[in-house]
Formats: structure tokens, sequence, C-alpha cells
């Protein structure tokens, strides 16, 4: 270490940690399958902030250990270290190199905001006809009038992701309207009057999902698709995305939402065009009569009937529902 | 305590009190400040191995994706009850009431607190309400979260809930009269000779500590009365069905509970700003940085609290405007993280378990700012919030950060509480097992939370078992963790080798006292000649070998 | 060591630290304030997203309020004139000052029931009325706090020499109490009431 001059280890070292942490941000393999637009911008982000983490991790716990057996009381030492109180430069040197991290993280995280949408959640542009989509929407949306309300009075605020900035002024290709209730998500589809347990969307379509709550307040997340709304009761949010990537995903509650929170888990199935169009059709052949089912009314039904009604349409199994209509009947 | 070893010589016992406290002295209406400090560390300790039990019960339930160790309420009650024990009864009593009720009055030369009566009335809240806690238990435990976000809180184990939520505010009045007591002290009660720049860095985070906790706690007093009536007294400010709003509780809560996460880590700021120069042997690095660093991260701090309703009904003004005020905070927690670094380097590092832990705390902290940092921002916390990677993070902080800063704090004064010694090998056995024991257990939280495992749930799904079982694991390991410890400070307390009055020759003012310090800490107060950190500058000959 | 214990340097022992009590029970009354706070908030947020606030059927009088506003501001005056009277050592004066006070202090509490007998509707009828009956409430039992420290502080003045220009911290503490309640009953009415013009 005499040999070798200071400015030559630490160039050394600040090439090593440098290259160490930009293999790290791009190699960590932390996060799931990216499924939908969103998550790339968010993975991205996340990556940056992995690697500037790694290499300030790496010189922060190198440092605690060099000084740890550096500067270790040697045997029979009984003296003090040096009286060094403090350093301004260096000071202000730490204090500026996060301040301009946070800064530049600051801003990039807007931008990545954007681009996911999240400026343009419940716009009016699209507000007024997200419900004129709907030919039957008084019918469809019996169990969820506050939705209705948010389309139609737009002076609401609506919360969570809407058009990205690529698609802002379009209405989406799909609309669906979400319900959490413990502990089922219920997917209502407004043009079709399908309702199903399980999310089924096309791939490559700007799909808007509208969503509430019934009774407690319950998170609607799908990982694959970095994206998550809590469902509020009393308050509209929405969440828009495109798919991007065919397959099948889980949905699941991130919201304390009571005893079964855990099993409030189902699924979102990412179609291919052809093979969305094939699910609506028999989906709609299986209709008995569209308005008589979309015609009853959740709110009047206790959950334990509520629950045997949709049963065949949500992938839980019998005892599961037993042990929810337990709790709804004690 | 009831093998305290008290025996001290006080000559004079002017305030009529007798020349010694007997041992249930300790259990009765005290207004000795050390009396009060010591009855809130027992009090949290004992409270500590309650909710490491819950822990390990979760973690026990865990270790299958099926819930089938404890029915789900169950499950939600402990769940409930360990966050709300591990803060309000384990954290926050044990690092402010104990340490700060125990150290302020000695380490700024006072014969005791501002008011010493309103002291004891501030702990004597809170035993009742451990016992409204543990009592709510028999109707089923409050099963809504310690964040207890209606409606859930409104609609399941009523009666459970409302004694859940006298207990909250016991201990947030008990937190205010607490925190008067703190900044009335500091101001005014400091010996005459100390100047400001000469207060020891821990009564500063305890300024900034106080401040906070006036600021915030009577904003979640008001939350939670608002939920009081709305289960009790037919009031639907959180019901929305009669057009009350569940988002404005998520405000009032976070006002209060975001601040609160500084409640629990700033006083550890200022235990690391005092272990840390005694045993490196050098003054801390910054000490004006340090000082006003507290004091920044207690403005900015009540500023940040929407950062935990990103996916809330938040509109997204807010979520920007709150992403960048979170970020804010980096900048002076990393003043400090970088400023303990530099105190360490150049030192004469004695490897005491006190030092270890605070070296352990400072190594732990650098990865829980961090995962903090990414944490704070909109777009990538909306993919984690609510999930194991927010539980994995604070449990870096809280239990590396925290934890860790009490547990150098007990090896640190418990010379000075006792005049005895803790077991040095059982303390390095005891830092060994929970170094370990938190590496295992809340690093794989993280990315069982960006792979897709929602935080607070009974059952999960197959795919996360492994990762689940390595944090179990660790879990067990932390709760074997704690036995050496307590076996130490209960052994140690009536057999260990005797202290004297500075065993780690420290220059702050409580080690000019005896050990035990008298009751009214000195007969002559001491005169303040210099600052508390000044290491290295005076000569060998002062100082007298460590032991 | 960072003092020293110096006997060259006596220090008194033991001796009595200096009156703090008015110092603390503002730090506590600043905190205080923030939980009234945290009502006036929910109350605004209440009235900035329902539309018709307060709602027809839980309309609120304004006269009534208006005279007890009148009293209690009023009577923060003659409380003040209370601790003057003890500061220069005129104890009767103070006496009786602090009585006018008090009975002032009653009239309002007794307005603010009357007004709750009569208003016709109740803490359950809606949002409105949640937050007026819970507001007001809570600021009644500030104001019967208030009104037991005065009693109290006249109870004491009963012993000679008890208060006198030098020793008043009694009553200086319950006046800046009762200016703390007058305060907050001052934007408690402004609130429910005076935005309820506009």
């Amino acid at each position: 270490m005499q040999q070798i001059p200071a400015p030559l280890w630490t160039l050394v070292i600040g090439i090593v940690v440098t290259l160490i942490s930009l293999w790290y941000g791009q190699n960590n393999n932390l996060l799931p399958v990216q499924a939908s637009e969103q998550a790339p911008l968010v993975d991205d982000f996340f990556n940056v902030m992995v690697t500037i983490g790694t290499a300030l991790f790496i010189v922060v716990q190198g440092t605690i250990i060099y000084s740890l057996i550096r500067f270790r009381r040697r045997k029979g030492d009984d003296t003090d270290g040096l009286p060094i109180e403090g350093n301004l430069p260096l000071e202000a040197f730490w204090t500026a190199i996060p301040a301009i991290i946070v800064v530049g993280l600051g801003l990039y995280s807007v931008v990545v905001f954007q681009d996911m949408g999240g400026f343009a959640p419940g716009g009016h542009h699209h507000g007024g006809m997200m419900m004129a989509q709907a030919p039957q929407h008084e019918m469809v949306d019996v169990g969820s009038p506050m939705l209705a309300q948010a389309g139609e009075g737009g002076s609401r605020q609506v919360y969570g992701f809407g058009a990205s900035p690529m698609v802002e002024g379009n209405r989406p290709d799909l609309t669906v309207n979400v319900t959490g209730m413990q502990y089922a998500w219920i997917f209502r589809y407004p043009d079709t009057a399908i309702v199903d347990g399980e999310l089924h969307v096309p791939v490559g379509q700007d799909v808007q999902l509208l969503i509430e709550a019934q009774d407690v307040i319950h998170s609607f997340w799908v990982p694959q698709f970095r994206l998550k709304q809590d469902a509020l009761p009393g308050q509209p949010a929405e969440l828009r995305f495109v798919a991007t990537k065919e397959g099948t995903y889980p949905v699941v509650c991130a919201e304390l939402c009571g005893a079964y929170h855990g099993g409030m888990r189902t699924q979102v199935i990412v179609h291919s065009l052809e093979d969305y169009a094939a699910w609506e059709a028999s989906r709609v052949a299986e209709l008995p009569g569209a308005a008589e089912t979309v015609a009853v009314n959740p709110a009047t039904m206790t959950d334990a009937e509520y629950l045997t009604q949709i049963a065949q349409d949500i992938p839980i199994e019998a005892t599961q529902i037993a042990q929810l209509a337990r709790l709804s009947n004690p | 305590m009831a093998q305290a070893d008290l025996s001290f010589n006080s000559p004079v016992a002017p305030h009529g009190h007798p020349d010694k406290w007997k041992w249930y002295h300790y259990f009765t209406f005290n207004v000795d400040h050390k009396v009060i400090g010591i009855q809130y560390l027992v009090t949290s300790f004992l409270f500590y191995l309650v909710g490491g039990f819950m822990a390990v019960m979760l973690r026990t339930e865990l270790a299958t994706p099926d819930s089938d160790f404890l029915s789900p309420e169950l499950y939600n009650a402990f769940l409930t009850n360990h966050g709300t024990i591990m803060i309000f009864l384990w954290i926050v009593p044990a690092a402010i009431g104990g340490f700060g009720n125990y150290l302020i009055p000695l380490m700024i030369g006072a014969r005791d607190m501002a008011f010493p009566k309103l002291n004891a009335i501030a702990f004597w809240l809170n035993p009742p309400a451990g016992a409204l806690l543990l009592g709510s238990f028999y109707f089923g435990g409050a099963q809504a979260g310690w964040t207890s976000y209606p409606p859930l809180s409104e609609i399941t184990a009523n009666a459970a809930q409302t004694l859940w939520i006298l207990a909250i505010v016991l201990v947030g009045t008990s937190s205010i009269l607490g925190s008067v007591n703190f900044l009335v002290t500091i101001w005014k009660m400091r010996v005459p000779s100390m100047k400001w720049d000469q207060i020891p860095l821990f009564c500063w985070a305890m300024v900034a500590t106080s401040i906070l906790a006036l600021f915030s706690t009577p904003v979640l007093a008001a939350g939670l009365i608002l939920l009081l009536f709305d289960i009790n007294f037919g009031t639907s400010f959180f019901k929305p069905d009669a057009g009350g709003n569940v988002v404005v509780y998520q405000h009032l809560f976070w006002f209060y509970s975001h601040p609160a996460v500084y409640l629990m880590i700033l006083p550890i700021f200022g235990i690391m700003s005092e272990v840390i120069p005694v045993h490196a042997r050098k003054p801390i690095f910054g000490y004006k940085a340090i000082a006003y660093s507290s004091l920044t991260i207690c403005l900015v701090g009540l500023f940040v609290w929407v950062h935990h309703m990103f996916t809330s009904g938040t509109p997204p003004w807010m979520r920007i405007f709150f992403t960048i005020s979170t970020l804010i905070v980096a900048v002076p927690t990393g003043i400090k993280i970088f400023s303990w670094v530099a105190t360490l380097w150049g030192g004469k590092i004695r490897y005491t378990t006190a030092m270890l832990f605070a070296v352990g705390l400072l190594s732990m902290f650098v990865f829980g700012g961090l995962s903090g940092v990414t944490l704070g921002t909109a777009p990538f916390d909306i993919h984690v919030h609510d999930t194991y990677y927010v539980v994995g993070h604070f449990h870096y902080v809280l239990f590396g950060g925290s934890v860790f800063g009490i547990y150098s704090a007990v090896y640190h004064w418990f010379p000075k509480i006792t005049g005895r010694m803790l077991n040095e090998p059982l303390g390095k056995i005891h830092f060994v097992l929970t170094f370990i024991g938190t590496i295992l257990t809340f690093t794989p939280m993280h990315a069982l939370g960006m792979q897709g495992m929602p935080r607070r749930v009974a059952m999960y799904d197959a795919q996360f078992t492994d990762l689940n079982q390595l944090v179990t694991v660790g879990a067990y390991i932390l709760a074997v963790s704690v036995i050496p410890f307590y076996i130490n400070v209960l052994w140690s307390w009536s057999k260990g080798q005797k202290a004297g009055d500075n065993p780690w020759n420290a220059l702050t003012l409580e080690w000019t006292t005896a050990s035990p310090p008298i009751i009214e800490n000195w007969d002559v107060l001491p005169v303040v000649t210099h600052g508390p950190y000044e290491y290295g500058h005076e000569p060998e000959e002062e100082l007298e070998t460590v032991s | 060591m960072q003092g020293t214990v110096d006997s060259a340097t006596p220090t008194v022992v033991h001796e009595e630290h200096q009156d703090l009590r008015v110092l603390g029970l503002l730090t506590f009354l600043a905190s205080e304030f923030l939980m009234f706070a945290g009502f006036f908030a929910v109350f605004l947020v209440f009235r900035s997203s329902i539309a018709e606030w307060p709602p027809k059927e839980t309309e609120v009088e304004l006269l009534l309020p208006a005279v007890n506003t009148v009293i209690l501001v009023s009577s923060s005056l003659v409380i003040n004139l209370g601790t003057k009277a003890i500061k220069q050592n005129d104890l009767a004066k103070m006496r009786l000052w602090f009585g006018i006070t008090a009975a002032m202090g009653a009239v309002f509490l007794v307005g603010q029931v009357y007004e709750y007998l009569t208003l016709g509707y109740g803490l359950k009828t809606n949002l409105f009325s949640n937050c007026f009956y819970l507001m007001t409430g809570f600021h009644g039992a500030h104001v019967f706090i208030g009104l037991l420290l005065i009693l109290g502080v006249l109870w004491r003045s009963r012993r000679a020499g008890h208060y006198n220009d030098i020793t008043h911290t009694g009553p200086e503490m319950a006046e800046i109490y009762w200016h703390f309640v007058d305060v907050v009953w001052i934007v408690l009415f402004t609130l429910i009431y005076v935005l309820t013009l506009f």
C-alpha cells in the first residue's frame, strides 16, 4: 500500500464500485415479469436507484469495515484517537452529493409518473364518455352508483392512473368495472354485460379499470403490471394500462381487508386478440339472459347469497366459500 | 429490579425522601427521574417480550402458505398488537421515556426534570394502556392493523377496537406530557455553565423528538376520537355510506404516524452520537451538523406523511409533492450516517458490545435508508406499497435501527444505572445472534414484496414458501437472541462486576456522579469546563485504564 | 470529565429551580391546539367536498351563539383584570374578577346546553351535526376544565397569603388556559357559524 499512491487506489476502487453497481443495477432480477407498458418504466427507474444505492452501500459499508479493522484499539494502547472535530469541505461534499442525487431522482420520478399516466386519472375528456360507451349502463352499474357518478358528474376526484400521455384524449379500448368486496374481486364488462371473478383483457389494448369497494378498503394490485390502486368505498379510482405480454398473472388485494385478506386473490388473463374475442363470445353466449343477470342488485343480497351466485365465476374453492358464508352469517 | 444494588452514599435528604430508594419504591408513584426512567425501561422490556411472542406466532403461521396454525382472526389480532406494542409500549417508552428521563437531567447537570410529578403521571399512563391492549384479547383483540383504517376498524371487533383506541390515547397523552417536560428541562434546567454547543447530542435529539411529538400526537388523538365516536356513538365521519370520508382518517393518522417513526429513531440517533465517540475515543465528527440535522429531520418530517398513501385516495399533485419532500429527508439523515462513519475513522475503536450494536445499527441503517429512498418515490412505491418490501424496510430501520440502538444504550449506560457492568462475552453472543437473525429475517422480505407478496396476510401463494421459511428461521434466531440478553441483565444487575463512576472514561456529565447516581444526582453540581466529546485533547495521564 | 466537581466554586446545594409551570402550560397548550386543528381540518374537508353544508335539516342558530361569543371573549378581559389585581397584591379585587369570570363561563356553558336542547337535531343526525356536536362538545369540556381551574384558584385564595404580588402562578395559569379556550372558540365560531353565512 505504501508504494501505490492514494489517488490511484481511490480511482481503482471507484472504477470497481462503479462496475459492480452498474452490473447489479441491470442484473438484480428482483422484480417479476414485465407485462404492462408501465412495467419497464418502473423497472428502469428502480434499476437506476439500485445502481446508485449499490454504490453508496459498498462505499459506506466498506468504509465502516475498513475503519473497524484499521482503527481498532491495539493491545495495551489506552490512548485516544485523533481529535478531529469536523471538516467543512468534506461535510459540504456529503451534503451536496445526496442532495443532487435526490433532486435527480425526484425529477426522474416525475417523468416516470407522468409517462405512467399518473397525472391523468379521471380526466374530463374521457370521463363523460366512459359511461356513454355502456349501452345499458343503468343496469350494469346498479352496484356501482359511485362510478356512474364519477363518469357523469366529472367534478368528483378520481384517483389512480389514467391515460398515459401517448393516448391521452383517446377513449380506452375496453372498460371494466372492478368491485372489491370481502374477499373477492368482481369484474363487470359494461359493453357485454359479462360478470366474472377473473379479469380477462386483450393484449396490446388500452384497458381502463374503474375501481371501487363495496365494504372496506381493498387494494387492486397486479405485480407484473407494477400497478396498484386502493379500492375505496365511496371514492372512485381508476387504473389504465396496456398489457404487453400474454399470460396469466395474479391479482392481489394489498390492503388489509379482514381475516381472509390473504385469500383475496384471483388472476388476470391477458389473451391474444383472437383468444379474447373467442372468450368474450363464449361468455356472452353462456349468459342465460344478460339483462336478468346484471339487473340483480348485489346490494340487496346477503354476502352469502351473492357469493353463491357468483361462485361459478370465482376460482376459489368450495370450502373457502363455505368459510366466507359462515363468516357473514355468524 | 428487586435485586437492584442501590448502595451509594447520600449524606443529605433535604426533600423528604429517604437516603436511597428501596425496591418497592420502583412500584410506586415516584417522582425521581431515575426511578421513572427505570420504570419505563423495565416495563418496555417486558412488553418487548409480549410483542416478540406475537411476532413468533405470526412467523410460525407463515412457515406454511395456508392458514393452519392460528385462526385468521387471531392472526390479525396478533399482527395488530405486535405492531402497536412494539411501537407504543416498547420502542417509544424505552428510547424516549426510559433513556430520555434517565439521562437528560444527568447530561445537563440538573437534579431532576422540570415537572417531576407530571413525569410520574406520564409514566403511569403506560401500564393501563398495556393492560387495555392485553385485555382487548378477551374481546378478540383489535384486528384492523396498527393503522386501524376505517371502515375495517369500524366493523371488526368493536369492543377490542375501542380498548385499542383508549390505549393509544393514553400513551399519546403520556407522550405529550413527557415532551413538554423534556423541552422545558433542556431549555431551562441546564447547569448554568453549559453553553448551547456543549449540550450532549442526545439532548439535541430529544429536543427534536419532543417538538415532533408535541405537534403530531394531538392530531392522531383527534383522528382516534373521531374513530371512537364512529364506533360507539353513531357518528359517521369515516362511514362512506353516510357521506363520511375514509381518506380523511388516513391523513390524520399518518400526520402523526409518520413523525412517529422519527420519534422512534431520533433518540436512537442521539444515542449513536453518545456511544460512538466514547468507544472510538474520538470527538464526534461535525457536532453542529448532527445537531442541526436532527432539527431538519424534525421539520421536514412533519411534511412527508402522504408517502404512506400513494396508492390511496391521493391526487397526483400530492403524490409528487410528497415524493419530493420525502426524498429531502435523505439528506440530513445521510449527514448523520457520514458523520458517524467519519467519527470511526482515525479512532481507537474498542470492541465493546455497546460499540458493536452501534456499528451494527450504522450498517443496518445504511440499507434501511436506501430502501427507504426507493419507497419514497411514488412510481416505485405504487408497486411495493403494502407489500413485504415495506415490512422489510421498516424492520430494517426499526429493528436494525431503533432496537439495536436501545441495546447499545443498555450496554453503554447499564453500568451507570445499576453500578455494575454487563457481562461482555454474553453480550457478544447476543450481538452475533441478533445481527445474523436480523439479516436473515428482514432481507428476504424485500424480495418477497417485489415478487408479489402483500403484507398482513395469514395465507400466501405457495411460490413464496421458501423465502418465508427462511424468514421464519431468522425470526426464531431473533427470538433466541434475547435469551442471553435477559439472562445477562438479570444476573449482572445483582452479581455483575462493579463498574465505578466512569468505566468507559466518557466525558459527558452523567459520568461525573456515582454509579448508580445519588438521589439528587450530585451533592455539588458539576461545572462544565469543555465540550462533551473532546477526546484526544487531554494529557495521557488523566485517562484511567479502560477495563 | 466534561464537568469537574470543583469545591472551590461552591454551588448552592439542592437549590430550588425557577418556576417553569407557565412555560410548561404554554408548551402543552400549543400541542393541545393541534388536536382542535385536527378537528378543524376534518370540518373544512367536509365543508369543501359536500355540496350542501350545513344541510337544510341541520342549520345552525346564530343569535344565541353570538351572544355566547361576546360573553366568552369579554370574560377573557375580565380574568386579565383579576391577574392584574393580584400582581398589585389586591387579593379582594382578584377574587371579584375571577368570580365574575367564573360566572360568565358558567353562563356560556348553560347557553351551550340550551342551544343543544333547542336545536332539534342530535349528534347522530348527519355529518354536519356529527362535527357540530363533537367540536362544540370538546370545546365545552375545555371550558368546563377552565371553570374548575378558576374555581380552584378562588378556593385556594381563601388561605391568607397563598397568592400575592410575588407568587401568583396559579391565577396566571388559569388566565392563560382561559385565553386558550377563548381562542379556540373564536376559530370554532368562525368555522361553524360565521362561514355558514357565506
